[in-house]
C-alpha cells in the first residue's frame, strides 16, 4: 500500500496528541480525534482532510522536535494527504505522476502549445493575429464545437474521476452511523464557505509563520469565490449563447462579463496571495511535496484567470487570437490535472466536514479532559 | 562586564518572569528576561500548563458558574499540607479575579465551547492552546514593549552588597558576564529536575523518578539565593508528583505520559502487592497522591492492572498498554512474579465479588468487602481478559522548597529582613501559599498574581 509509512506516522503522533488534547480549541480535528482511541487507516485519512493546515497546533505543541516525541502535525496530515490523492484517484500512476512539479510544467506547457499549434494550424496565422469584433469573434479564431467538445470532455472526466475518488474516500473513512440529514450536508457547506477551520480557533492561523492572521483564509475565499464567480460567468454565458442566443462577445456591462471580471481579479490576487505567503512559510510545519502540490495548483489558476482577463481586455485588438489559445490551453491543463492535483482537496474536505457534522451531532460526551498539568 | 545597568532584571522565562517583566516595562525603560532555555524549551514548566484557577463571577466568560473568593480559600485549605500563609492565599486569590483580563490585555487567548462537546471549566480557565501558547504570546507581547530577552542566558549567581542585590552573574557557553540592575526578580522555578538535589532527601529512590517538566529548573538560582542567606520557606522533601508512564522520558515528558487508569483497577507494587486504596476518592482529588505513593514503593515502579471491562474507560494512554490473555502471563511480560499477582488479583476479586456495575464520575460505593486496603469505590473485579498493565513511575511536576518573602514579594533573610531590591515571584516562593498539596491552576495563579506584584513593586527602584 502506498504510503503506508504516512498512515502509520500520523497514528504514532495522534495517540501523543489523543492522550494530551491541549490543541482540542483550535479546529475540528482534536475533538473528532477525541472520539477515538486507536486509528484506522480511514480515521487517518478522515483526519487528515479535515485538517485545514491551519498549524495553530504546531506552535502551540511542547513535543515538536527536537522533543523526542517528534510531534508535527500539520506535516504528518499533509503527508496522509498527498498519499491519498493517489490512493483514491483513478488512476493511481496519473496521481503518482501530477505529483511532480516538472510533470505539471510539461503538462501545461504542452497543453498551450498544442491549443496554439492547433488553432494555428486551423485558423491559420491571417485570422489568428487579425483584430476582430461583433458577435462570434472569438469563434473566428477557435470554433465553437472545438472549445466546447474537448472543454466538456475534461470536465465531465475531472468530475467523473472526483467522484469515484469521493466515494472510495467515504467507502474508507466509513459511514457515520447517525443518519445523513440535509441540516449535515448544509453545515459541513457553511463551514467550508467560510472556512470555519482556518482561524486556529478564533485569532487566525498562525500562517505563513509563528503569528496569528487573517491573511490566508481571506485569500483562500478570494480565490475561491472568484472561481465560483468565473464559473458563473460560463454558465451564464452559456444560457446567453444557446437559449438566448446572443452570440459573444458581451458588452463589458453585461452579467457574464462582469462576472468574470470579479472572479478573473479574485483569482488573480488570491492565488498571487497564497503563493507570496507561501514563498515566506515556515518550512518547518510544510510538506515538500504537498507544497510543491499548492504551488502547481495556484500558479495554473493565477495563469488561468491572468490570461483570461488579458484576453479581455485586449479582446479588440491582433492579441486576441493568440492570447485566446494560450487561455485555453491552459484553462485544458487545469482540468487534465484537476482530478490528480490539489484542486481534488475540496471534494474530500467537504466530505470530511460532512462525516465530522454528523458524528459530532449528538453532542458525544468525551472523556473527561485533564483538568490540569 | 557589561557597563549598562538595567531598571529591573528578571530571572527566568516562564509565566512568572513573564508577567514580571512585561508589569516592569510598563513603567521601566529597561527591563532585561534573562532565559536559561533556548528559544524552543523556552517557558519553563509553564510550557506544559492548561489553565488559570481564578475567582470569578457567575456571568464571566469562557467559566460556568461563579467561583467564589470564599470557596477558593476553602478548597486551598482542604488541599494536603492546607495553607502555609493565609494572607498570601487571600491576596492571590483577591487578585486573581483581575488576572484574565490582564491576560488578554497580553495576548493570551481562551478556549471557548466548542460545538457542545467540550465542556467548559468552572474552576479554572482554559488557555486556547495550552501553556506553550501562552508562553509564546507573551514573549510576542515583550518583543513589542521593547523587553530585552536574553536565551540561554544562565544565572549561576547574584552579586548582593549591604542586603541590596547589586548584579546578576549570567554564564552564556563558556563565558560568564556580571549584568547590573537596580532591581532583581527572581522567577527561575524550583529545583525539581536536580535529581542529585532531590537525593539528598530521597537517596536512590530519586535516581527512579521522572520529570514532568524542563529539565533546565534544577534550582541553580534557588541555591545561589539560599547561599546569599535568604530564609528557605516549604519542606525540603516536598514536591508534587502523579502517576506517569513507567516509559515516559526522563526529562520533558509533560501531560501526554500522565495516567488516569488507577481508578478503574488494581495497583501493585513489584512484589505483586496492593498497597493503597484506589477508589479512595474521586480522581481529580486523588491524582496528585499517587506519584508519593509510588515514591515510597520498592524501585519506584507499580502496575495498574486493568482487564477488558474497563481498559476503554480512561483517557487512552501515550503508550500501548502491555497486553495479555491470562493474569501470569501479563505478570510475566511486565517482568513481575506471576503467582503474588495472580493471588493478589484473586484475593481483590473474591471482595469485589458481585460488583457489575461503577460510575467513575461520582462515589459510587461500589467497594471491596473485608480487604486491606479496601478499594472503596469503583471496584469491578479484574476478571475478563486480555488483562491489560500500565507500569506506573512518580513524575515530579514541581517542588515545595523556596524562598521567603514579605507582602511587596520582597525576598527575606534568615533573619526575616527583607533583601532591599530583590523580588520572588512563581514556584521559587509558592511555599509561601501551599506547603504540599496542590490545585490543579493554582501555580498559574501564583505566577501570574506575584509574577505581576514583583513587577510592580520592582520598577520603584528604577532610575527615571
Amino acid at each position: 500500500m502506498p504510503g503506508r509509512d504516512a498512515f502509520q506516522e500520523a497514528a504514532r503522533q495522534l495517540t501523543i496528541c489523543n492522550a494530551c488534547r491541549y490543541c482540542e480549541g483550535y479546529c475540528a480535528v482534536f475533538p473528532a480525534m477525541e472520539l477515538r482511541r486507536a486509528f484506522t487507516t480511514g480515521d487517518i485519512a478522515f483526519l487528515a482532510h479535515l485538517c485545514h493546515d491551519c498549524r495553530a497546533c504546531h506552535y502551540a505543541c511542547m513535543y515538536t522536535p527536537p522533543h523526542e516525541f517528534a510531534v508535527n502535525i500539520p506535516q504528518a496530515l499533509s503527508t496522509v494527504r498527498v498519499a491519498t490523492y493517489a490512493r483514491y484517484s483513478w488512476p493511481p500512476v496519473l496521481a503518482r505522476l501530477f505529483h511532480d512539479r516538472l510533470l505539471t510544467a510539461a503538462v501545461t506547457a504542452g497543453a498551450v502549445a498544442l491549443v496554439t499549434a492547433l488553432t494555428w494550424l486551423f485558423a491559420g496565422p491571417a485570422r489568428l493575429f487579425a483584430a476582430h469584433r461583433g458577435p462570434g469573434a472569438f469563434y473566428e479564431v477557435i470554433a465553437y464545437w472545438a472549445m466546447l467538445i474537448p472543454g466538456l470532455t475534461a470536465g465531465v472526466y475531472a468530475m467523473a474521476v472526483w467522484l469515484a475518488g469521493g466515494a472510495r474516500f467515504w467507502r474508507e473513512i466509513g459511514e457515520p452511523t447517525q443518519p445523513l440529514t440535509t441540516a449535515i450536508f448544509a453545515a459541513a457547506a457553511g463551514e467550508a464557505l467560510i472556512l470555519r477551520w482556518l482561524r486556529g480557533g478564533g485569532p487566525g492561523c498562525p500562517y505563513p509563520r509563528a503569528h496569528a492572521s487573517g491573511a490566508r483564509r481571506l485569500l483562500h475565499g478570494l480565490v475561491f469565490y472568484g472561481f465560483a464567480s468565473a464559473l458563473a460567468s460560463t454558465t451564464l454565458a452559456a444560457v446567453y449563447q444557446d437559449l438566448l442566443h446572443r452570440i459573444p462577445p458581451y458588452p463589458v456591462t453585461s452579467a457574464p462579463v462582469v462576472l468574470g471580471s470579479l472572479g478573473g481579479v479574485a483569482m488573480i490576487a488570491g492565488s498571487a496571495g497564497l503563493i507570496s505567503l507561501k514563498l515566506a512559510g515556515d518550512r518547518e510545519p510544510a510538506e515538500a511535496r504537498s507544497v510543491a502540490l499548492d504551488y502547481a495548483f495556484l500558479i495554473l489558476l493565477g495563469l488561468a484567470s491572468l490570461t483570461g482577463m488579458l484576453t479581455l481586455v485586449l479582446r479588440d485588438t491582433r492579441a486576441m487570437g493568440m492570447l485566446l489559445a494560450v487561455h485555453l490551453g491552459v484553462v485544458a491543463a487545469l482540468f487534465v490535472t484537476a482530478p490528480y492535483g490539489k484542486f481534488v482537496h475540496a471534494v474530500y474536505r467537504y466530505l470530511a466536514l460532512v462525516k465530522n457534522r454528523a458524528e459530532q451531532r449528538p453532542a458525544a460526551p468525551p472523556a473527561a479532559p485533564h483538568d490540569t498539568f | 562586564m557589561s557597563s549598562d545597568v538595567y531598571d529591573v532584571i528578571v530571572v527566568g522565562g516562564g509565566n512568572a518572569a513573564l508577567c514580571a517583566a512585561l508589569e516592569a516595562r510598563r513603567r521601566a525603560r529597561r527591563v532585561l528576561l534573562l532565559e536559561r532555555a533556548p528559544v524552543h524549551m523556552r517557558g519553563g514548566n509553564t510550557r506544559h500548563t492548561r489553565n488559570i484557577r481564578c475567582a470569578h463571577a457567575a456571568d464571566a466568560p469562557y467559566t460556568t458558574g461563579e467561583y467564589s473568593e470564599e470557596e477558593f480559600l476553602e478548597d486551598l485549605h482542604k488541599v494536603g499540607g492546607g495553607v502555609a500563609n493565609p494572607e498570601f492565599a487571600r491576596l492571590a486569590i483577591r487578585a486573581s479575579r483581575d488576572a484574565p483580563g490582564w491576560m488578554s490585555a497580553h495576548g493570551v487567548r481562551w478556549q471557548p465551547p466548542l460545538a457542545g462537546t467540550l465542556q467548559l471549566g468552572r474552576t479554572n480557565r482554559f488557555f486556547l492552546g495550552g501553556g506553550k501558547a501562552l508562553v509564546n504570546a507573551y514573549y510576542d507581547t515583550a518583543a513589542r514593549m521593547g523587553i530585552d530577552v536574553r536565551y540561554e542566558a544562565c544565572v549561576v549567581d547574584l552579586i548582593v552588597e549591604d542586603g541590596r542585590a547589586q548584579a546578576v552573574v549570567v554564564r552564556n557557553g563558556d563565558s560568564q558576564e556580571r549584568v547590573r540592575g537596580h532591581a532583581v526578580v527572581v522567577a527561575a522555578g524550583g529545583f525539581e529536575a536536580n535529581l542529585e538535589w532531590l537525593a539528598r532527601y530521597w537517596g536512590a529512590a530519586a535516581e527512579n523518578f521522572i520529570v514532568r517538566g524542563t529539565p533546565y529548573n534544577d534550582g541553580t538560582v534557588l541555591a545561589a539565593l539560599l547561599g546569599k542567606g535568604a530564609m528557605p520557606v516549604g519542606d525540603a522533601r516536598g514536591f508534587h508528583a502523579i502517576a506517569v508512564d513507567a516509559r515516559a522520558p526522563r526529562y520533558d515528558g509533560g501531560i501526554a505520559t500522565r495516567l488516569d487508569a488507577i481508578p478503574f483497577g488494581i495497583t501493585v507494587n513489584r512484589l505483586g502487592r496492593r498497597f493503597y486504596d484506589e477508589g479512595e476518592d474521586l480522581w481529580p482529588k486523588r491524582y496528585a497522591i499517587w506519584g508519593r505513593l509510588i515514591a515510597e514503593q520498592p524501585g519506584q515502579i507499580a502496575y495498574c492492572l486493568v482487564d477488558s471491562k474497563t481498559i476503554d474507560r480512561f483517557l487512552p494512554p501515550m503508550y500501548p498498554p502491555l497486553r495479555a490473555g491470562s493474569l501470569a502471563e501479563l505478570a510475566a511480560a511486565a517482568g513481575l512474579e506471576p503467582d503474588p499477582v495472580v493471588r493478589t488479583v484473586e484475593e481483590f476479586n473474591r471482595a469485589a465479588a458481585g460488583n457489575a456495575a461503577i460510575r467513575s464520575e461520582v462515589l459510587d460505593g461500589v467497594g471491596t468487602r473485608g480487604l486491606t486496603p479496601p478499594k472503596s469505590n469503583w471496584a469491578l473485579p479484574v476478571d475478563r481478559p486480555p488483562f491489560f498493565a500500565l507500569p506506573l513511575r512518580p513524575g515530579i511536576t514541581f517542588t515545595y522548597m523556596g524562598v521567603a518573602i514579605d507582602e511587596t514579594t520582597r525576598v527575606l533573610d534568615k533573619t526575616g529582613r527583607p533583601f532591599a531590591n530583590l523580588y520572588a515571584a512563581g514556584e521559587i516562593m509558592s511555599g509561601n501559599i501551599l506547603s504540599a498539596g496542590y490545585l490543579g491552576g493554582f501555580g498559574l495563579t501564583i505566577g501570574t498574581v506575584f509574577g505581576r506584584l514583583a513587577g510592580q513593586e520592582a520598577v520603584k527602584h528604577a532610575r527615571a
